[in-house]
C-alpha cells in the first residue's frame, strides 16, 4: 500500500527535518506510529497524504508516486484514495452527522454524491451504533459517537488506506479500545490499510506492527 | 450546489448573525433605492401640480408661500388678494379665474373655500353624495372622510383661529354633503366649501335672528357674547336667508386665484399685465416656481447622498470585518476541508456562496421593499406633501 524510499523533507523556517531511508505498509495491515511529540509522526502523514510535497524521495501510495502529482492531482487523489481520522474529530457544527459523514462529497469534485453513497453512509453509522443519530447535531453527541462519525466519514469514500491522526486522544480510556477496534474493524471490512498516530501504548498490541518514529528525526522540532 | 447547500447550511445553523447581516446589507441596499423611488415620486407629483396649474394670482410676497397655500394648501398664508382682482380677470375675458381661500381649517385638514369652478378645473368627482349647492355645504376629500371616518349626513366643524378673537372667526358647523374620489394630490387632504361659506367662518358674512329687546335678553330667551341678537354657528334651510355680508364683496379676500388662460396669447397678455412690481398683486407660473423648489431638494438630495454613500461605505466596512472575522474563525474547518481533498478553489467558491447567497437574500428583501415603496409611492408621496398642510 505505502512505500517510502529515500524521504527527506525540511520545513522551509526550521531547523526541523524529517529523513525516512525505507517504510512500507502492505494491503490491510495496521500500523502504529510511536514517538515522542515534535518527532515528525503528523508530518509524515502529511507527507503520505500529499499535503506536503517532499524535498526528495518517493512514496508511493497505492501505486501513486504522491510527490509527483500536481497540487490539483494531488488533492483528488486524498479525496479518492486516503481516509482521515483526526484527534479533535474536526467535525463540523453545522451539519448534522449524516452530512459531516458525506462532506467529503460536498467538497471535492472527484467523488460524486449518489444514492449509493448515501446508503453507505447510512449502513457505516448503523455498523458503528451511530444509526439512530444522524439527524441530531454533533454538539449534541459525546466524543465517542463524534469519533464514531468521524471513523464514517473517513470510510464513507471506500479509501484504501486509513490514516489515523492521535484519533483516540480525546477519549477516555475505555471509549479508546472500542472506537480502536471500531476503526480497524470496519477497516477491515472494507479492505482499508491503517497507519496510526497514537501515544496511547496500551493500545499498541492490538496494532500488527509498531513503527518508533524518533530514528527518524533529525534536528529540533518545529 | 454542493458549495450553496453547504453556505445554507451554515447562514441557517448561524441564523443570528446572518439575520443581521442580511438586514444590514439590504438596509444599506434598499435605502437609496427607496429614496429615489419616493424623491422622483415627489418630483413628479410636485412639478405635475405645478404644470397642472397654469397661472396663478396672489399678493406680492412669497412666490413659494403663494404657490404652496394655492396649490398644495399648505400652513403659508399669504396677504389675500381682493375679489376685485379676480372681477377684473372675468372683465378680460383672457381666463377663467378660481378664487382659493385656504385661511382656515377643520380637524387638522385645510378648508378650501373656492367656486365649482375648481372642481372642473381639477377634475374632482365625487365619489359619495353631491357637490357644493347650498351655502354652508363641505365636499371633503378622500383621506379626510378615511381619517376622521365622517362621511356624507356627517358634519365638520371649523376651528376657530383665535380663543380670544371675540368679534373674529366663530367655529361653523358644516354640512357633509360629497366625498371625494381619491386623486393621490392635496385635494385628498381639503375640505372643500363655497367661497362664501369661508367668508361666513371669517365673519364678514353671518345669519342672526332678528334684533331680540333687551326684555327678552332678560328674560333669557337669548343669549349671546357679542350682541344683542342670536348669530348662527349653524346654516339650515330654515336660516339660511339670514346670511348676509357686510361691505362690499370687490374687497372680499381669497387667498389667491387660480387662472386658466384661453390660450396662449391670452396667457402672455396676462403675464404683461401684472409685470409691474409696484403693483400689489403679482402673477406667477407654479411650474417655474416649484421647479426652482425642485431643483433646491434635488441639491440637498446630492448631499444626502454623499452621507448615504459614507453610511454605507462604513456599513459595508463592518460588514466585511464580521465576514473576515467568521472566515478566521473557520480556519479549522477550511484546513480540515483542505486535508480531505478540497481544492483550493472549493473553499474560494464555498465562502463566495456564503457571501452570494447573504446579498441574494438581502438583495431579494430591498428588492420586495422598493416594490412595495413603489406601488405606494404616489400615495405616500401624498401624503407627504400634505404633511405640511
Amino acid at each position: 500500500m505505502i512505500t517510502i524510499e529515500d524521504l527527506s523533507f525540511r520545513y522551509s523556517d526550521t531547523s526541523f527535518g524529517l529523513r525516512v531511508p525505507e517504510f512500507t505498509l502492505q494491503d490491510g495491515e495496521r500500523v502504529a506510529i510511536v514517538g515522542p511529540s515534535g518527532s515528525g509522526k503528523t508530518t509524515l502523514l502529511n507527507l503520505i497524504a500529499g499535503i506536503l510535497p517532499p524535498q526528495a524521495g518517493r512514496i508511493d501510495v497505492a501505486g501513486t508516486d504522491v510527490a509527483h502529482l500536481s497540487d490539483v492531482a494531488r488533492r483528488q487523489f486524498r479525496a479518492s484514495t486516503i481516509g482521515f481520522v483526526f484527534q479533535d474529530f474536526a467535525l463540523l457544527d453545522y451539519l448534522s452527522p449524516r452530512q459531516n459523514i458525506l462532506y467529503p462529497y460536498r467538497i471535492t469534485p472527484a467523488l460524486t454524491l449518489n444514492a449509493e453513497a448515501r446508503d453507505r453512509a447510512e449502513a457505516l453509522a448503523a455498523a458503528c451504533g451511530s444509526g439512530d443519530k444522524l439527524d441530531r447535531h454533533p454538539t449534541a453527541l459525546s466524543q465517542g459517537e463524534q469519533q464514531r462519525v468521524a471513523i464514517c466519514r473517513a470510510l464513507v469514500t471506500r479509501p484504501k488506506l486509513i490514516l489515523s491522526d492521535e484519533a483516540t486522544g480525546n477519549l477516555d480510556p475505555d471509549s479508546k479500545a472500542r472506537i480502536l477496534d471500531l476503526l480497524f474493524e470496519q477497516a477491515t471490512e472494507a479492505g482499508a490499510a491503517v497507519l496510526a498516530v497514537t501515544h496511547d501504548h496500551e493500545l499498541l498490541p492490538r496494532f500488527e506492527r509498531v513503527l518508533d518514529f524518533a530514528q527518524f528525526r533529525h534536528g529540533s522540532p518545529a | 450546489m454542493n458549495a450553496l447547500y453547504l453556505a445554507f447550511a451554515y447562514l441557517r445553523y448561524h441564523w443570528a448573525r446572518s439575520l443581521i447581516l442580511t438586514l444590514v446589507a439590504a438596509l444599506i441596499l434598499f435605502v437609496p433605492i427607496a429614496t429615489q423611488i419616493l424623491l422622483s415620486s415627489s418630483e413628479r407629483a410636485l412639478v405635475a401640480r405645478g404644470e397642472a396649474t397654469p397661472l396663478l394670482l396672489g399678493s406680492r410676497g412669497s412666490q413659494l408661500d403663494l404657490t404652496m397655500a394655492a396649490l398644495y394648501f399648505s400652513d403659508e398664508r399669504p396677504d389675500p388678494v381682493p375679489m376685485r382682482e379676480v372681477e377684473a380677470v372675468w372683465d378680460s375675458g383672457l381666463a377663467i379665474p378660481i378664487p382659493v381661500h385656504t385661511a382656515f381649517s377643520s380637524n387638522g385638514f385645510r378648508i378650501v373655500g373656492t367656486t365649482l369652478d375648481y372642481f372642473e378645473f381639477r377634475t374632482l368627482m365625487p365619489a359619495a353624495g353631491r357637490g357644493l349647492s347650498l351655502l354652508g355645504d363641505a365636499v371633503i376629500g378622500a383621506d379626510v372622510a378615511a381619517t376622521l371616518g365622517k362621511g356624507v349626513g356627517d358634519t365638520l366643524v371649523s376651528s376657530p383661529e383665535n380663543l380670544f378673537d371675540l368679534d373674529g372667526v366663530y367655529p361653523l358647523e358644516m354640512p357633509i354633503v360629497g366625498v371625494l374620489a381619491p386623486t393621490n394630490s392635496p385635494d385628498d387632504q381639503a375640505i372643500f366649501v363655497d367661497i362664501k361659506t369661508a367668508w361666513v367662518i371669517q365673519g364678514i358674512g353671518h345669519g342672526h335672528e332678528d334684533v331680540v329687546t333687551a326684555d327678552e335678553v332678560a328674560a333669557g330667551s337669548a343669549a349671546v357674547a357679542n350682541a344683542a341678537v342670536v348669530q348662527y354657528q349653524r346654516i339650515t334651510p330654515d336660516n339660511l336667508d339670514s346670511f348676509h355680508f357686510h361691505g362690499s364683496q370687490d374687497d372680499f379676500p381669497p387667498s389667491a386665484v387660480i387662472l386658466v388662460p384661453n390660450d396662449t396669447r391670452s396667457a402672455t397678455i396676462l403675464r404683461g399685465r401684472y409685470l409691474d412690481t409696484e403693483g400689489p398683486p403679482q402673477l406667477v407660473e407654479p411650474a417655474g416656481v416649484i421647479q426652482g423648489l425642485v431643483d433646491r431638494i434635488f441639491r440637498i438630495k446630492a448631499l444626502l447622498d454623499v452621507v448615504t454613500a459614507i453610511i454605507a461605505i462604513a456599513a459595508l466596512a463592518a460588514i466585511g470585518l464580521a465576514v473576515f472575522l467568521s472566515y478566521r474563525l473557520r480556519a479549522r474547518e477550511i484546513a480540515t476541508a483542505g486535508k480531505l481533498g478540497a481544492r483550493r478553489g472549493m473553499v474560494l467558491r464555498l465562502l463566495s456562496a456564503e457571501t452570494f447567497t447573504l446579498l441574494l437574500i438581502s438583495a431579494c428583501i430591498a428588492a420586495v421593499g422598493a416594490l412595495i415603496v413603489s406601488r405606494n409611492a404616489e400615495v405616500w408621496v401624498g401624503w407627504l406633501l400634505a404633511l405640511g398642510s
